[in-house]
This record gives structure tokens, C-alpha cells and sequence, in this order.
């Protein structure tokens, strides 16, 4: 595939929508593009399989949609943004529901997206949303080295 | 009766009734006042024509009283102031016949003396009456008892009507008379003069009934209303006033004095109807003018009232069109409420078909792309794209049976099986609302008619209203059909946010919402009213704040068919009739 990793390590997707057949293709496409990928049907599964990932290690990038009986988008936006706070949101959204999209950026969603999605699109924005990521992780680090170098250097 | 002669004949009917008040509160104390006014100022009339003919009576009875003693007074001087010899002296009477005649106008017409025997002795005048006899005259011995004496007016010897005023002269113990005639026609004038009117006439009666002057025209003396007053005690100087039916005639009114001492009557008499002439003109006008603007304002009303109430039936059917069109807007307002679920449920599947192409789209970009698991895959694919087709058609039409425009026509409706298809139009907004609908049907409904699509409207209505009533962690919806007393009852209760009491009773009115500005119309609920009262039901709300919502819809179960049939000939008048109620009742 034409696709490119700007990173050299290939981001982690974790895609979470109510309907199985979008999941499944959706999955076994962005797979074809060397990108891991792990699904959800319910906000519920999708903060277990955070959770077992054990912190922000495992998954890079959350595909999150909008609109999904019981525990809705929003919903699940805050309570991943509560326990991984670094972890990058990306909201699919249908028409009816861009309002709901633009209050999710405002609780800190990386982007979003309007269903049906171009797959290249959505790639473009994994990406930017990983390296967001990782630089971000990356300063938490230098920050930290600095503090302990300034902590030994006084 | 059709339809427009009844609306016609109501019309109608209006129209008379407010024609009818106008005139009976412009009318009433228009008569009223003008009665009374009539009234005082007949009154005051009839005091005037009293006052004015008791004048003019007492005025002419001083007159002729006055002539009668001056005349008298005449012949006594005559008599006193010289003998008898002088006075049997033909000559002499004559001289002085001529100076009476001509001092006084040609009012004696003779002169005589008469002997204590009743022979005349001497006489002057155009008859030859030397030597008659008045020895048996009234006259002669009613002058001997006492001093003069005026006679009535008789014939006598000379066939012409006359009356005598007689003087006593005593002369040598024995009674001698100087009599004088008085011309009738002299005395008559002072009587025929007093005319008012064309009917006013005025005549002397003596106390037998005689006339004692010649009326204008023929009086029955003797038979006559008069009659009463022959032997009435009558004041001298009073006017008496009286009104009489006579038996045959017409109503007279009259004027009765005493004359001569009592011994005449001056009776003036007057047909009502011509002394109170004017005042039977002014009531003739006053009565006309009555009539006619009477008659104008009755006119003026009656065009008044039939504009105004041809106006107010405009705006009736003008405010039924505009209710026809409130229905329209209500169920589109329904629809767009709708379409937005819709559209999400249809971008699900959408967007799986999307995804699929895409993925068939992969797997052809790869070297090879026929290896066996890649063409299950390709195949698998487009099975999934075929599928989510079907559920697409299956939305758009579900959509489309509801968006279809009002169809007024009766069917036999089978109530359960619209529930449920319009549970599963609202299926996609319970799903993400978190709601359960649980349904408990009676499958033995009566048979019953009415419009579909409005009932599927009704239906709708509620249970969007149910779903949204719902907080963010859902609830429960319950529907239930059953009958009870040939009434088909369908519950639906919610367990919702209720409706506050204040609200309550509201709910019904339309264009009444507590949903924010361009989220609600207001419409839903009135139309629903509009419908079940249109269909003959009744709709009915509980709510308890915090606990839910339930409303109860109750529809007569036609008898037969025919019975439904009757709703569907008034089915578009009827149903204009509901909704002007529900306007009305607010």
C-alpha cells in the first residue's frame, strides 16, 4: 500500500464502533496498511482493552465513534481522557451528530472525521495524531532527564 | 338537510337573534320615552282645551246673561218712566218702539201693554196684534206673580220664534204688563257665533230640553247626551266639563253653563276627535316618525348584522383551512423530527458499503489479486455490500410510507399491527436513547375505522414525545391495547420526566411547548387532540413530575361497517369542527 508511517515504530489503533461490519472491514483495512489495530463494539470493551494495555503503552491512537447505545462517545471520550490522559482521540461522526464531534475536540479529541470515511484520510490523521504523541511523550521525557540532571547538577 | 341549508338557516338564525337584540335595547326605551312624553304632553293638552273652552263658555254665558238683564233693564227704565195712559197711546209706542230700535239695533221687534185682563191695550210692531188675548199665556201670569219676567223662546200667535221680556206696572192696585219682544235672530247670533273647529257648535236649552236658539246644525235636544244636564245642579258662574259616549255618535266633549238664573243651559259640544285635533296630528307623527326610523334601524341592522355575520363565517372557514394546514405542518414537523434519526440510522450502513468497496478496492491494488482467499474475500464483500443495501431500502421506505401526504380515507384499522410498525419507526432513536418499549396487545380488538395515516401521526407523536421525555439513562416505555365497553383503549406510559401540574392542562394547545425555541412546534399534541376528537375518542393525560407520563386514548369500536362509513361522508367538516373546539376551549 502506498501508505507511509511518518514514525518508525507503526502506530496502534484502537477502532470503537457499535456496528461489528464496519469494525471488522474498516480493522482489515487500515491492517493491510501495517498499522496494528484492535477493535471494540461499546465504550465499555474499549476502556477494558485500554486498561489491559496497561497504561499508554499499547495503543497509540483511539477511533472513536460518536453515536453508540449505552455508553456514547462523549461519554467514553472523558473517561479515557480521565485515566490516559496523553492518549489521541480521533471521533467519527454521522451528519446529524457534527455537533456532538465538535464537543468532543472541545473535550480534548485529536480530530474527527464524518462517516463514511476516506481511508487515506483517516491514515493522514492516525498519523498526525501519533506523532503528536510521541513528540509530546518525548518532551515528558526530556523534561524529566532535565529535571534529574538539574537535580544532580545543583 | 344538507350540509349548506343548515349552515345556511344558522345563519340565518344568527342574524335574526342579533336584529332582534339591537332592537330590543335601541328600541325598548325609545318607546318607553317617547310613550310617556306622549302621555305628559296628552295630558297637558287636554288641560289646555278644558281651560280654554271653560273660558270661552263663562265668557259667552256673561254675554247673553248681560244682553238678557240689559234688555230687561230696557223696558223696566221704559216702564218707570212713564204712565199708562202715555204708554196706551198708540202713537207713543210707536215713538218709542223707534228709539229702542234704534238705540239698540233692531233688537225689539215690538212693544205692547197689556191689560190686568190680558187684553192688549195698545201695540206697536210689524203684526197686527191690537186687542189679542194673553189672558192663558205662561208668560202673563208668571209676570203678575212677580215683577218682569224673560220668557223662553216660543212661536206664539205670530208663527215666528221669539221671546218676550215682560214688566210689571202697578196701576191702581192692578197689574199691568209692558211687554217687548226680542228679536230671535239678535239673540241668536250671540250664541251661533261661538263656533270652534268644524264641529264645535253651541246652543240654549231651557229646563224642559227646548231649544232656545237654532243650532248650526240639527241637535237632538231632547234625546241627546244633553239630557243629563237638563236636570243637573248647576253652579251659575261654573263652567261644567264633561266628555260623552254618545250612544251612537262620536265621543263629544262639553262645555255646560247655567244662563237666565239659572232657568237656561249654554251647552257648548265638540266631537273629541276635532277638539283634540292637534293633538291626535302630533300623535299621528309621533307614531309615524316611531315607525319609520323604527323601520330605518331595522333595516340598518339587519344589514349590519348579515355583514357581520357573513364576516365571522369567513373567518370560521378561514380558521378551518388554516387548522387543515396546521394538521400538514404538524406532520411534517413530525417528519423532520424523524428524518433525523433516520439519517444517522441510514449512515450506518452506508458507510459499512463504503468500507467494503474499499476493501475490495485493496485487495484488486495487490500483485496478485485472484488467489482463492482473496476472491471468498471480494465475495464475502459484496454479499455485506448487498446486505446493508436491503437495510437501507428498508429505512428509506419506511420513511417514505410515513412522509406519504394525509390520506383522509377510512380503513378498517388493525391497531396492533400500527403500533408496531410504528415502534419500529422510532426503533433506531430507542436503541441510542437507551428506551425499552414493551407492548402488552390485546389480539381480540374490535374491528374499527379511521384514517391511517392520521392515526399513525397519533401514535408517533406520543411515542416520540415518550422517548423524549426519557433522562440520559432511559427508561421504559409501555403500550397496551385492550376494550372495554365497546371502547378500544390504548395506554402508552412512559417512566420519563412527567409533566409539572402547571403544565398540564395546557398540553393540549396548540403551538404550547416546553421544548427550546425550534426544537418543538407546539403542534403535536393538538393535533393529536384534533384527531381522537375527529374519530369521536377521547384523549387523556396523567403525569406526576419525576415518576412519568401516561396517556390514555379511548376510540369507539364501530357496530358494523355501515357505522364507519357514516364518519367517513363528514370526515373533513367533522374534522374542522374538533379542531375549532380545541381552539375554542382554550
Amino acid at each position: 500500500m502506498a501508505y507511509r508511517s511518518s514514525t518508525l515504530v507503526p502506530p496502534s489503533v484502537l477502532l470503537v464502533d457499535d456496528e461489528a461490519s464496519f469494525v471488522e472491514t474498516l480493522s482489515k483495512r487500515i491492517a493491510k496498511r501495517n498499522l496494528k489495530v484492535s477493535s471494540a463494539l461499546s465504550g465499555l470493551e474499549a476502556l477494558d482493552k485500554l486498561k489491559a494495555g496497561g497504561g499508554t503503552s499499547k495503543f497509540d491512537v483511539v477511533i472513536l465513534d460518536v453515536k453508540m447505545p449505552g455508553m456514547d462517545g462523549l461519554e467514553t471520550l472523558a473517561a479515557i481522557k480521565q485515566k490516559h490522559p496523553n492518549m489521541e482521540v480521533i471521533m467519527l461522526t454521522g451528519h446529524a451528530t457534527v455537533e456532538s464531534a465538535i464537543e468532543g475536540m472541545k473535550a480534548g479529541a485529536f480530530d474527527y472525521l464524518m462517516k463514511p470515511c476516506d481511508i487515506d484520510l483517516l491514515l493522514a490523521k492516525i498519523d498526525r495524531a501519533v506523532v503528536k504523541k510521541r513528540e509530546h511523550e518525548e518532551k515528558i521525557v526530556q523534561a524529566r532527564a532535565q529535571m534529574i540532571a538539574l537535580k544532580r547538577g545543583v | 338537510m344538507t350540509v349548506d341549508t343548515f349552515q345556511e338557516s344558522h345563519e340565518q338564525s344568527k342574524t335574526r337573534n342579533l336584529v332582534l337584540t339591537v332592537m330590543l335595547v335601541a328600541g325598548l326605551p325609545l318607546l318607553f320615552i317617547g310613550f310617556i312624553i306622549l302621555q305628559q304632553f296628552g295630558d297637558a293638552y287636554h288641560n289646555k282645551i278644558t281651560d280654554h273652552l271653560t273660558v270661552l263658555v263663562r265668557k259667552h254665558s256673561r254675554t247673553i246673561d248681560n244682553f238678557l238683564i240689559d234688555r230687561l233693564g230696557d223696558i223696566r227704565v221704559l216702564a218707570r218712566s212713564h204712565t199708562i195712559e202715555e204708554f196706551a197711546d198708540q202713537d207713543f209706542l210707536t215713538k218709542n218702539l223707534a228709539i229702542l230700535r234704534e238705540e239698540y239695533g233692531g233688537v225689539f221687534v215690538d212693544l205692547g201693554l197689556i191689560a190686568p185682563n190680558g187684553v192688549q191695550q195698545a201695540y206697536s210692531g210689524p203684526f197686527s196684534l191690537d186687542r189679542a188675548d194673553y189672558a192663558g199665556a205662561v208668560w202673563f201670569s208668571e209676570t203678575q206673580q212677580s215683577q218682569y219676567y224673560i220668557s223662553d223662546v216660543f212661536t206664539g200667535l205670530r208663527g215666528s220664534p221669539h221671546f218676550i221680556v215682560a214688566v210689571k206696572i202697578p196701576w191702581k192696585d192692578q197689574g199691568w204688563i209692558l211687554r217687548a219682544t226680542v228679536d230671535f235672530n239678535a239673540f241668536n247670533d250671540l250664541v251661533s257665533n261661538i263656533r270652534i273647529g268644524t264641529t264645535g257648535v253651541a246652543f240654549i236649552l231651557n229646563r224642559a230640553g227646548e231649544l232656545q236658539t237654532k243650532p248650526q246644525f240639527e241637535v237632538d235636544s231632547r234625546s241627546g247626551p244633553h239630557r243629563n244636564f237638563l236636570n243637573a245642579n248647576l253652579e251659575v258662574d261654573k263652567v261644567l266639563i264633561e266628555e260623552n259616549q254618545d250612544t251612537f255618535g262620536p265621543e263629544l266633549i262639553f262645555a255646560v253653563t247655567p244662563l237666565n238664573n239659572g232657568r237656561w243651559i249654554l251647552i257648548f259640544q265638540q266631537e273629541v276627535s276635532d277638539a283634540f285635533a292637534a293633538w291626535n296630528t302630533t300623535k299621528m307623527i309621533a307614531v309615524f316618525l316611531f315607525l319609520f326610523w323604527g323601520a330605518i334601524v331595522a333595516l340598518f341592522t339587519y344589514f349590519m348584522s348579515r355583514r357581520m355575520t357573513l364576516r365571522i363565517e369567513e373567518v370560521i372557514i378561514q380558521k378551518d383551512k388554516m387548522s387543515d394546514q396546521v394538521v400538514e405542518a404538524g406532520r411534517l414537523a413530525s417528519i423532520g423530527e424523524l428524518a433525523a434519526g433516520i439519517a444517522h440510522e441510514i449512515n450506518n450502513p452506508v458507510a459499512i458499503m463504503v468500507e467494503e468497496a474499499g476493501w475490495i478496492q485493496d485487495l484488486l491494488a495487490e500483485d496478485n489479486p485472484t488467489t482463492p482467499d482473496n476472491l471468498s474475500e471480494i465475495e464475502r464483500a459484496v454479499a455485506q455490500i448487498k446486505t446493508q443495501g436491503g437495510r437501507c431500502k428498508e429505512i428509506t421506505h419506511k420513511l417514505l410510507s410515513f412522509a406519504r401526504k394525509t390520506d383522509p380515507t377510512i380503513k378498517q384499522i388493525d391497531l396492533n399491527e400500527m403500533i408496531r410498525e410504528m415502534i419500529t419507526l422510532v426503533d433506531q432513536k430507542t436503541r441510542y436513547a437507551s428506551v425499552q418499549i414493551e407492548t402488552q396487545m390485546d389480539p381480540d380488538l374490535p374491528p374499527f375505522w379511521a384514517s391511517a395515516t392520521e392515526l399513525q401521526q397519533v401514535i408517533l407523536n406520543l411515542l416520540n414525545n415518550s422517548v423524549d421525555a426519557m433522562t440520559s439513562s432511559g427508561g421504559i416505555i409501555r403500550i397496551s391495547t385492550q376494550t372495554s365497553d365497546g371502547q378500544i383503549i390504548l395506554t402508552i406510559a412512559d417512566n420519563g420526566i412527567g409533566i409539572a401540574e402547571a403544565n398540564l392542562a395546557r398540553i393540549f394547545d396548540p403551538f404550547y411547548t416546553t421544548k427550546p425555541v425550534g426544537q418543538g412546534t407546539g403542534l403535536g399534541l393538538s393535533i393529536c387532540y384534533g384527531i381522537i376528537k375527529k374519530l369521536g375518542g377521547d384523549i387523556q393525560v396523567q403525569s406526576a413530575k419525576g415518576r412519568g407520563t401516561t396517556f390514555t386514548i379511548s376510540l369507539p369500536a364501530a357496530q358494523d361497517k355501515t357505522g364507519g362509513r357514516e364518519i367517513d361522508s363528514g370526515s373533513i367538516t367533522d374534522h374542522h369542527k374538533a379542531l375549532a373546539e380545541t381552539h375554542k376551549e382554550e
